[in-house]
């Protein structure tokens, strides 16, 4: 029998990213906010020791930092036709665990969505008709970009993101990117600076006609006071970000920009080590009563809240739902229900690597998002009227790092071991530049989240399962962006290249990208959605739930920024509208 | 004649109960902030415990003593006390009973505040939440526990002076000084003691307490404020770092507690009298950078260090102090760069400088010598001037570190 306790204004599950954000603009508004966190505390001299950081076989290879599937696994399978599998490792994807989640570990890729990717289907079906996108389930996600300008602005000047404006109040700056949409004023820090490659790119891209622009990075380039009063130190370029926390303070992560002052308030409370079990439903079922959770010694408790606040990774608030029976779950057979509807990813593969002898790249200067993008093929930015796809990719070439282990690039035709491959490593680290695509996932029917019918974690629940392969339509999209990457990267007369390709058959063994979208998408309709436009359930109208898990289709770059800005506007509602009047923002 | 005797006992009552639900606000106000001046709260709270409720054990260098709970609770804090009792104990070091009290209870310095003010204090201690708190104070082993020896001690040590009348100074400076030796009680901390845990003479010039060594605060140009300008260091008093220094250890607590929250005005006077207190001219001669021991210490320094606190030592003053010019990193003894390396620390937080940035520790990765030869270069660089630490004295550092 759970042990009930007393009962507080906001129970939040998972203090990541979006826990941070909702209980710093929630406390602010004077709610007493509580948050469960299943991990441990974690801060910057005690966890991130800058003389052990930089230990890339604890953290990049034995994942020191991340979710274990010990804690909670997930299966996955391609199809329908399969039957799903246990993943015995995390590979493809990494979500985070313990204070900061995956906003400890990211690269700090700190992007915007362009306009029409709000408005993906409307969008689309306006410029090209109803049959181009036939083959896939998009939808608009509720809200414009113009609506959350502001969101982004918040986010980016509580993270000191450093970049070039592209477009200040609808006019174009040069060295910033033309195509995204118009932002209020400029970032609050200026570009990191960029590594011989990147430039190598810059100009390479800019003789083939695209419009290059440095990529707006978390990691700040210069010392930085953020909107909290909270300071961060300049980044070093030592190459430690994906995978590891920043021990010089100068990644944007909950711990440096958020926490120092969140954790001091008297009105907010957070118990780590502490695991949702389910969210319990008042009988009518449409509203929330309490959390159960278990903390470190196996104990159970019931926490009643008012308000709850869904904030774990985009895949564990979706499997949430399920267990506590929030929302109408997915059926692909039928296309109805709302929860697990639209599961994206991100599409890789036409990728260039490209092999020099005169060129010295110092790869172990780098930084996460130390990259230089052109987006002439993001998005809807180009016609693609004569092609035979929608979607586009963000194309790039930058050093996130050179790290010892996972960088030893060899020429086409090198051994996979021995002193061969150990000779070439040697001879050809430092000489390698890289030019990728990310690209958009766009979601279809079958693609889809639900509970697993066989597997169980350690609590007798459900697994989630994953059903998820690169539409068709991803895979033309990558492969055409591949040939323009192709022509891009010949022009710099590599010695040796090669290109990657994207193909059916996702993999959860290779790293690909912890860009996990949908599941519990955000909407205007309540039979395609599972929360509304303020990111609040349709059916339960005291729980909310923030993360990747409400893009109803994935855009080319990276969520991060998307994710945040959504949680400063869900938080702006609860505060400005919510509090005062309980119930449906959104008539259903 | 009995009910003339209840009578009056019920008209004690509601004088009595007048009397505490009607303190004049002002009155408290002004004890709260006399409690800001005198960092009653400081000493006065364990860590994570309920305010002035006591209980937060102090290392003196004869043993250790617990505070006691000075909240209005009857059987376990003051709230038996009277107004008198109260001011005895601050001003003279005698609780009721003539118990006597320990000087670590600093009231050599208190001696200084008036007696209105010390009412305004009584009245403010009253109206915070009573806690039951019963703390045993008296941690010394034989013979210090023995109370009675402190009437020896105040009889040698104990000067009780008033204010000396000070021609020519500016109401600022005599302010600054009362601020400084009376409430502030900054010489608990900053100024060397004798066998007797009396202050030398030499006072503000930096000492030794709890494995840290409060620096020198007087003038002195190199280890001292003398090249910090008035504002400078009332910023580093308000928020808890400046462009030359940032505070962290024991100093972190006063400045949360206390200096963050006194008047801009006050802190102007404190840094006013601490620029007017003359420093000890001498200054030592940087050792030359190619000794063998700066090279190492340059190596390590690059290897280790400069991350953060640049590689010309000016750090990023928002969030990591410069090394260059800092007198914490100058001061006669390295006893806390020393403990900072080894066990590493965490700045101070306050509204105007939230972060409260930590400094990792290196103990598991820097052997004795390691830390020796860094802290000797950092000591000796950029114009920085300061003696050799040996690996011996990392040693003792660390030992004692680990004791803990």
């Amino acid at each position: 029998m759970a042990r009930l306790l007393p009962r507080k204004d906001v129970v939040i599950m998972g203090l990541g990213w979006t826990g941070s954000i909702l209980a710093q603009e929630l406390t602010t508004a004077g709610l007493e906010v509580l948050a469960l966190e299943r991990g441990p505390w974690r801060d910057t001299a005690s966890d991130f020791n800058i003389g052990y950081m930089p230990d890339e076989l604890r953290y990049a290879i034995r994942k020191d930092l991340f979710l274990q599937p010990a804690q909670e696994a997930m299966t996955m399978r391609n199809n329908r036709t399969q039957t799903a599998l246990p993943m015995r490792d995390y590979g493809s994807f990494l979500p985070g665990a313990g204070v900061g989640g995956a906003g400890v570990h990211w690269n700090g890729q700190c992007w915007r969505y362009a306009p029409t990717d709000f408005e993906c289907k409307s969008h689309l079906t306006r410029r090209y008709g109803a049959r181009k996108i036939a083959e896939l389930q998009l939808q608009d996600w509720g809200v414009t970009f113009d609506e959350i300008e502001h969101c982004y602005d918040r986010y980016e000047y509580l993270c000191g993101t450093s970049g070039k404006a592209g477009v200040i109040k609808g006019v174009v700056q040069p060295g910033g990117n033309p195509f995204e949409g118009s932002r209020s004023r400029e970032y609050p820090n200026p570009p990191l600076k960029m590594p011989y490659s990147s430039s190598l790119f810059t100009k390479a891209a800019l003789e083939y006609g695209l419009h290059p622009f440095p990529s707006p990075s978390a990691n700040v380039s210069r010392p930085y006071v953020n909107s909290l009063g909270v300071a961060m130190g300049e980044c070093t370029y030592c190459g430690y970000c994906e995978r590891f926390g920043c021990a010089n303070y100068s990644k944007s992560t909950p711990q440096t920009t958020i926490l120092p002052v969140l954790i001091k308030k008297r009105n907010f409370e957070l118990r780590t080590e502490c695991e949702v079990m389910k969210i319990n439903l008042h009988p009518d079922g449409k509203s929330a009563k309490s959390i159960t959770y278990v903390d470190a010694t196996g104990t159970e408790y019931e926490q009643p809240g008012d308000l709850v606040i869904l904030c774990g990774y985009g895949l564990m608030n979706v499997r949430m739902m399920f267990l506590s029976g929030i929302g109408k779950p997915y059926d692909p057979r039928t296309g109805d229900g709302v929860v697990g509807r639209n599961y994206c990813y991100q599409t890789g593969g036409g990728g260039a690597t490209l092999f020099f002898d005169d060129k010295r790249f110092n790869p172990f200067m780098g930084a996460g998002a130390l990259i230089s993008a052109a987006h002439d093929f993001n998005g809807d930015v180009f016609d693609h009227s004569n092609l035979d796809f929608v979607g586009g990719a963000s194309i790039s070439s930058g050093q996130t790092n050179g790290r010892p282990i996972g960088s030893r690039p060899t020429p086409p035709g090198t051994p996979r071991w021995g002193s061969q491959w150990k000779a070439a490593t040697a001879a050809t680290y430092g000489h390698v530049m890289n030019i990728g695509g990310s690209g958009s996932s766009y979601a279809t029917r079958g693609n889809y989240l639900d509970l697993d019918p066989t597997y169980t974690d350690s609590h007798g629940r459900p697994l989630l399962r994953i059903t998820f392969d690169f539409p068709d339509n991803d895979i033309r999209m990558q492969n055409w962006v591949g040939t323009q990457v192709e022509k891009i990267a010949r022009s710099l007369n590599p010695k040796a290249m090669t290109m990657g390709k994207a193909s059916k058959g996702w993999n959860v063994v290779p790293y690909q990208s912890t860009h996990n979208t949908g599941g519990a998408i955000m909407g205007a309709d309540p039979k395609t959605s599972a929360v509304n436009r303020y990111l609040q359930c349709w059916d339960v109208s005291n729980v909310f739930v923030m993360g990747a898990s409400a893009f109803p289709q994935n855009a080319a770059v990276n969520p991060t920024g998307t994710v945040c800005a959504l949680a400063y506007w869900a938080a702006e509602a609860i505060r400005d509208r919510y509090i005062k009047h309980p119930g449906p923002l959104v008539p259903a | 004649m009995k009910r003339a005797v209840a009578v009056l006992g019920v008209a004690v009552l509601a004088c009595a109960t007048a009397a505490q639900a009607a303190p004049d606000p002002a009155r408290i106000a002004a004890g709260h902030y006399q409690a800001i001046l005198a960092d009653c709260l400081g000493c006065h709270t364990a860590p994570g415990g309920k305010p002035f409720a006591g209980g937060l054990v102090l290392e003196t260098p004869f043993g250790k003593l617990a505070t006691p709970n000075i909240t209005p609770d009857r059987d376990t804090g003051i709230g038996g006390w009277s107004p008198a009792q109260f001011r005895d104990a601050i001003k003279s070091g005698v609780a009721p009973g003539g118990r006597r009290l320990y000087p670590a209870m600093p009231y050599p310095s208190y001696a200084r505040i008036s007696d209105a003010d010390i009412n305004d204090l009584w009245t403010y201690l009253g109206t915070v939440a009573p806690v039951r708190n019963r703390v045993n104070v008296n941690l010394l082993s034989f013979p210090f526990n023995i109370r009675a020896l402190m009437v020896g001690w105040n009889w040698l040590f104990f000067k009780p002076a008033a204010a000396a009348s000070k021609p020519g100074k500016s109401a600022d400076l005599i302010r600054g000084e009362y601020l400084v030796n009376g409430p502030g009680h900054c010489g608990a901390c900053h100024t060397p003691k004798n066998l007797f845990g009396a202050d030398r003479a030499a006072a503000l010039t930096g000492a030794s307490l709890s494995g840290w060594f409060a620096p020198d605060i007087t003038a002195q140009a190199r280890r001292g404020v003398g090249s910090w300008r008035v504002g400078e260091l009332v910023t580093y008093l308000k928020s808890g770092h400046n462009s030359h220094s940032m505070a962290s250890g024991p100093m972190a607590e006063v400045i949360e507690n206390s200096t963050a929250q006194m008047r801009d005005t006050d802190l102007s006077a404190i840094a006013a009298y601490l620029k007017d207190v003359p420093g000890d001219g001498a200054s030592p001669t940087a050792l030359a950078a190619n000794g063998a021991r700066m090279k190492a210490g340059a190596a390590l320094y690059e290897e280790n260090c400069q991350g953060c606190h640049n590689p010309g030592g000016d750090g990023q003053s928002i969030i990591f102090p410069p090394l260059a010019a800092n007198p914490v990193v100058q001061q006669a003894s390295a006893e806390t760069l020393i403990r900072v390396v080894l066990a590493g620390t965490q700045a101070a937080q306050t509204a105007r400088a939230p972060t409260a940035a930590a400094m990792p520790s290196f103990a598991w990765r820097l052997d004795d010598a390691q830390v020796a030869d860094i802290l000797t270069y950092i000591r000796n660089a950029w114009g920085n001037a300061a003696g050799a630490v040996s690996p011996n004295r990392v040693a003792r550092s660390r030992a004692a570190l680990q004791r803990r």
